[in-house]
């Protein structure tokens, strides 16, 4: 399974606690796994991704295995330890700066 | 025993406050959606438990929130706001024509006796419509077709935030839209016409008397006489007497003219009431003094209605969407501040007091009577 991290607000929506987990055919890349991670909680439709572009909302970053993947392609392959399910990929709210 | 629900949408959250009739205490639940933005919560006129609310955030996005149950639970439903075909664009602060962008929901508007079909009012603006209880949203470009090539946004985006419905015209919608102006439509939304006739922005627009463009801040009617419109412009107070074809000025000795919300009271159609703020770059009340004007003659001759409200060191704002009214005997007057404070009268504006007084800024509030 492929463990996700969410941020608090999107967990509120989607009314789970800690990290969820989504099973994703393989290969592994950023577009199925968020495929898959809408499917199963579909009020996250559109907070993620643009509902039109399908491309990543301007504010939010796409994190795993402490590197940033937010500009990597979506068809791209993710982490073999975030496929393995060893490493979460999180979704994290940008800094507001201030 | 007749009761108020007051949902009043913040900064940071959604709060729903109830009275009974009386309207002495006041049980304030929330904030539903913490952290989230609530432009707009209304309930439908045919199922007052039924309510949407529209919760928006610079990070996630816009989610419509649901409820069937006057509030208590909420459940999200559709949020694809997709423009119909071709997006087009619109003018752009270079001057160059810039694609149609969604951005938020401002405003929903419940339609009057089915609480599955809604309207939003939507930035980049345009109409949408649901006829599913929110789960779809579909666009009604007729309005875009009246001038949107050269409506333009203004520092506070481009937002359609006023949609009134016509009970004695079922066909027949008003929207208002900031830096573009009034528009009717006359067959259900399928064309729209710009009714800003009248309107004169004469340090805003090259043209003072454009057709489109004019930033329009609110406008209200009362059910009994829909041919009779009160706004709010950026400068100016106004008075149609023909569903908008022409409007005149009815400031008369407001302290300023300048202001966001407009309300009518729920049994005196000729009642208004405006919250005068002090310039379009200072965004409180003149002298510090914040003041309700009433005018009980449609405008013209005002009433500053003080007691109870703050009179010194006052530096709140109060926004277009959140002043309204209930329709208890005794109407009550309801506003909400950018300080946080939501304040009521049970007696027309008489008198007033806090209902509560730190919430998140208040960006809408909406009276419901339950009878």
């Amino acid at each position: 399974m492929i463990r996700v991290a969410l941020p608090a607000h999107l967990r509120t929506l989607a009314r789970v606690a800690g990290e969820v987990e989504i099973a994703v055919a393989a290969p592994l890349t950023q577009r199925a796994l968020l495929d898959a991670l809408e499917a199963q909680y579909p009020m996250l439709r559109g907070t993620i991704r643009d509902h039109a572009t399908r491309k990543r909302r301007p504010f939010l970053r796409f994190f795993a295995c402490q590197e940033d993947l937010s500009h990597e392609l979506a068809d791209a392959p993710l982490p073999e330890s975030v496929a393995s399910g060893k490493e979460p990929f999180l979704v994290v709210g940008a800094m507001a700066g201030g | 025993m007749s009761q108020v629900r007051l949902l009043v949408g913040t900064k940071k959250g959604a709060f729903v406050l109830t009275a009974d009739g009386k309207r002495e205490r006041w049980d304030i639940q929330g904030p539903h959606f913490a952290g989230w933005e609530i432009y707009h919560a209304k309930g439908s006129p045919a199922d007052p438990d039924r309510i949407y609310a529209s919760q928006t955030s610079g990070w996630f996005g816009q989610v419509i929130q649901r409820s069937n149950d006057g509030g208590a639970t909420w459940a999200p439903v559709g949020n694809e706001f997709r423009y119909d075909g071709v997006p087009g664009t619109h003018q752009f602060y270079d001057g160059t024509q810039h694609p149609w962008e969604f951005k938020r929901v401002w405003h929903l508007e419940p339609a009057l006796s089915d609480p599955e079909t809604v309207y939003a009012g939507v930035e980049d603006a345009a109409l949408f419509r649901t006829e599913d209880g929110g789960a779809s949203w579909h666009e009604l470009p007729g309005l875009r077709g009246a001038k949107g090539h050269l409506w333009q946004p203004g520092a506070g985006g481009m937002g359609l935030h006023t949609i009134l419905l016509d009970r004695s015209h079922p066909r027949r919608i008003f929207v208002a839209i900031s830096a573009a102006g009034a528009f009717r439509s006359d067959d259900a939304g399928e064309t729209f016409r710009p009714i800003n006739q009248g309107l004169k922005s004469l340090y805003e627009l090259p043209d003072p008397d454009a057709e489109v463009g004019h930033c329009v801040h609110r406008i209200a009617m009362h059910p009994s006489r829909p041919e009779v419109l009160f706004m709010q412009k950026h400068w100016d107070v106004l008075r149609s007497d023909d569903a908008g074809d022409s409007w005149r000025e009815v400031s008369g000795n407001l302290p300023s003219d300048f202001g966001f919300p407009i309300a009518v009271h729920a049994h005196e159609p000729d009642t208004i009431y405006v919250v005068p703020i002090l310039s379009d770059s200072l965004h409180y009340p003149p002298e510090g003094k914040l003041r309700v004007y009433r005018s009980k003659s449609g405008g013209d001759e005002w009433t500053a209605l003080t007691s109870g409200l703050p009179q010194r060191d006052c530096y709140v704002n109060v926004l277009r969407g959140a002043m309204s009214v209930d329709s208890l005997d005794d109407c009550g007057i309801y506003f909400g501040t950018t300080g946080g404070q939501v304040y009521a009268s049970t007696n027309s504006g008489d008198t007033w007091e806090p209902i509560v007084r730190d919430l998140p800024a208040v960006l809408s509030v909406e009276a419901q009577t339950l009878r």
